[in-house]
């Protein structure tokens, strides 16, 4: 009897939606938890990954800060925001790290660049990229050490028109088979330096204020 | 449980096994989820860990649908279904992201496109709700690693002929105590770009089925002598 009103009930349309309502509710409830459970560690991995990139492009004696906690928003030149990663010394910046891109032969190509006050360039790392494995995949610092001539160089070392790859007249090093993605990261880097030099007041000399806070009323 | 419906299952258990690795292979025999394969197979290690995330899905994705298959009704089985495996995946990668994130870096990519693997869909939709939940577990599990082993070849040959290495990055996926894994088979190579890019996917892929289809025919052929000829089809 009762099994003669579940079957009916079951062919219903009532049932399926009450079916289908439950496996979503249960999914959703499940997504809800998970994502509880997960975000912290999540943005703590995130964290470490971008400290790894900026520890190799800042070394770690030039800075005492937590170079994610010491952050600055700007616009560049096309008003897309870059977040500038300020190193601090006892309140002073000693240098400053942020992301350039550049329009790689397979999409876009993420550069970590880290430039001390004066301008040069203490460190560049590839940190995203789709280029051909093989032959663009050279700018990775784990495949060759290409990117690693630009460290000590500045906006004025080489001239600025020197600073391209040799088939466009530079002092830059092309790959074998492969010549826009060096041209791209060469791009991307002379593009930082610029902006470095144009927002240089912006990011070094305002330290941050609240660092600057703080040193007012410790000498109290 | 009777000797009766034991003896049935024992039968099963061998059959399910045989069929998930070879004779109805996702990708020899089937030919499904040819997206993630030729995707992430330029090396062996990429196949290594795409294989077993796909496993661990598959698996608990067919143990679920097995365990509802009386009360979902047909008309609404495949949105059911659905929700379950996209669930499923979000779940794997939100936990590989926070507790595995080395490996979530090598491979985020393609977590998400376990979803779409239409061989979670179709193993939940032509066994799993037909199934108990043993069976079907076995199923996936047995699905999962026929995947798995496809991947790993396609990768390895790939990853032999492209670069020269195998198992490249083996430590990252599996901890430094499988770095012993890592081989640079041909040392000074020059690399062999097409095998790596996309092209060589398809060609790896294409020769690997046609190796498939000659042992199937040279193991039949050594078959038939001792069975009945001709007529034992099946």
């Amino acid at each position: 009897m009762s099994t003669l009103a579940w079957t009916t009930f079951r062919q219903g349309i009532g049932y399926q939606g009450l079916l289908l309502g439950c496996t979503v509710a249960l999914a959703a409830t499940l997504l809800v938890v998970a994502d509880r459970l997960t975000r912290e560690p999540i943005a703590l991995r995130h964290a470490e990954d971008m400290n790894a990139s900026l520890a190799q492009v800042i070394p770690p004696e030039r800075h005492d800060n937590d170079l994610l906690a010491n952050t600055l928003t700007l616009t560049d030149a096309a008003g897309t925001p870059v977040t500038i990663y300020r190193a601090l010394l006892g309140g002073q910046v000693t240098a400053v790290a942020f992301q350039v891109t550049g329009q790689g032969y397979a999409g876009e190509i993420g550069v970590m660049l880290g430039l001390a006050v004066d301008g040069k360039v203490l460190g560049a790392r590839v940190l995203s990229h789709k280029e051909t494995p093989g032959l663009g995949d050279k700018i990775e610092v784990a495949k060759d050490d290409w990117i690693l001539a630009f460290t000590g160089l500045s906006l004025g070392d080489p001239s600025s028109e020197r600073w391209a790859v040799k088939k466009d007249g530079g002092d830059f090093d092309q790959f074998s088979g492969a010549t826009i993605t060096p041209r791209a990261v060469v791009r991307a880097l002379k593009g930082g330096l610029e902006f470095f030099a144009a927002n240089r007041g912006a990011m070094t000399a305002s330290a941050a204020p609240d660092a600057a806070a703080r040193t007012l009323t410790t000498d109290h | 449980m009777t000797s009766e419906t034991k003896r049935k299952a024992g039968i099963h258990w061998g059959r399910i096994t045989r069929d998930g690795l070879w004779s109805n292979n996702v990708t020899l025999s089937q030919l499904l989820a040819l997206c993630p394969t030729l995707a992430v197979t330029g090396t062996a290690t990429n196949g290594l860990g795409m294989g077993l995330a796909t496993t661990a899905v598959l698996t608990i994705s067919n143990v679920l649908v097995s365990a509802i298959r009386n009360l979902v009704t047909p008309e609404v089985r495949i949105p059911v279904y659905i929700v379950l495996i996209a669930t499923l995946v979000t779940l794997v990668d939100l936990g590989l992201n926070a507790y595995a994130h080395e490996l979530h870096k090598v491979l985020g990519l393609f977590i998400a496109l376990i979803v779409v693997n239409c061989a979670i869909l179709g193993r939940a939709e032509s066994f799993a709700s037909k199934n108990p939940v043993g069976a079907s577990a076995l199923d996936g599990l047995m699905m999962g690693l026929g995947f798995t082993a496809v991947l790993v070849v396609l990768g390895g040959v790939r990853e032999i002929i492209g670069t020269g290495t195998l198992f490249a990055g083996a430590s990252l996926l599996l901890g430094q105590s499988m770095a012993f894994l890592e081989l640079r088979l041909i040392p000074e190579y020059r690399g062999f770009l097409i095998a790596i890019l996309p092209p060589g996917g398809f060609l790896a892929l294409g020769f690997l089925l046609a190796g498939k289809r000659v042992m199937d025919a040279r193991m039949a052929a050594v078959a038939k002598p001792v069975g009945e000829p001709a007529t034992a089809s099946g």
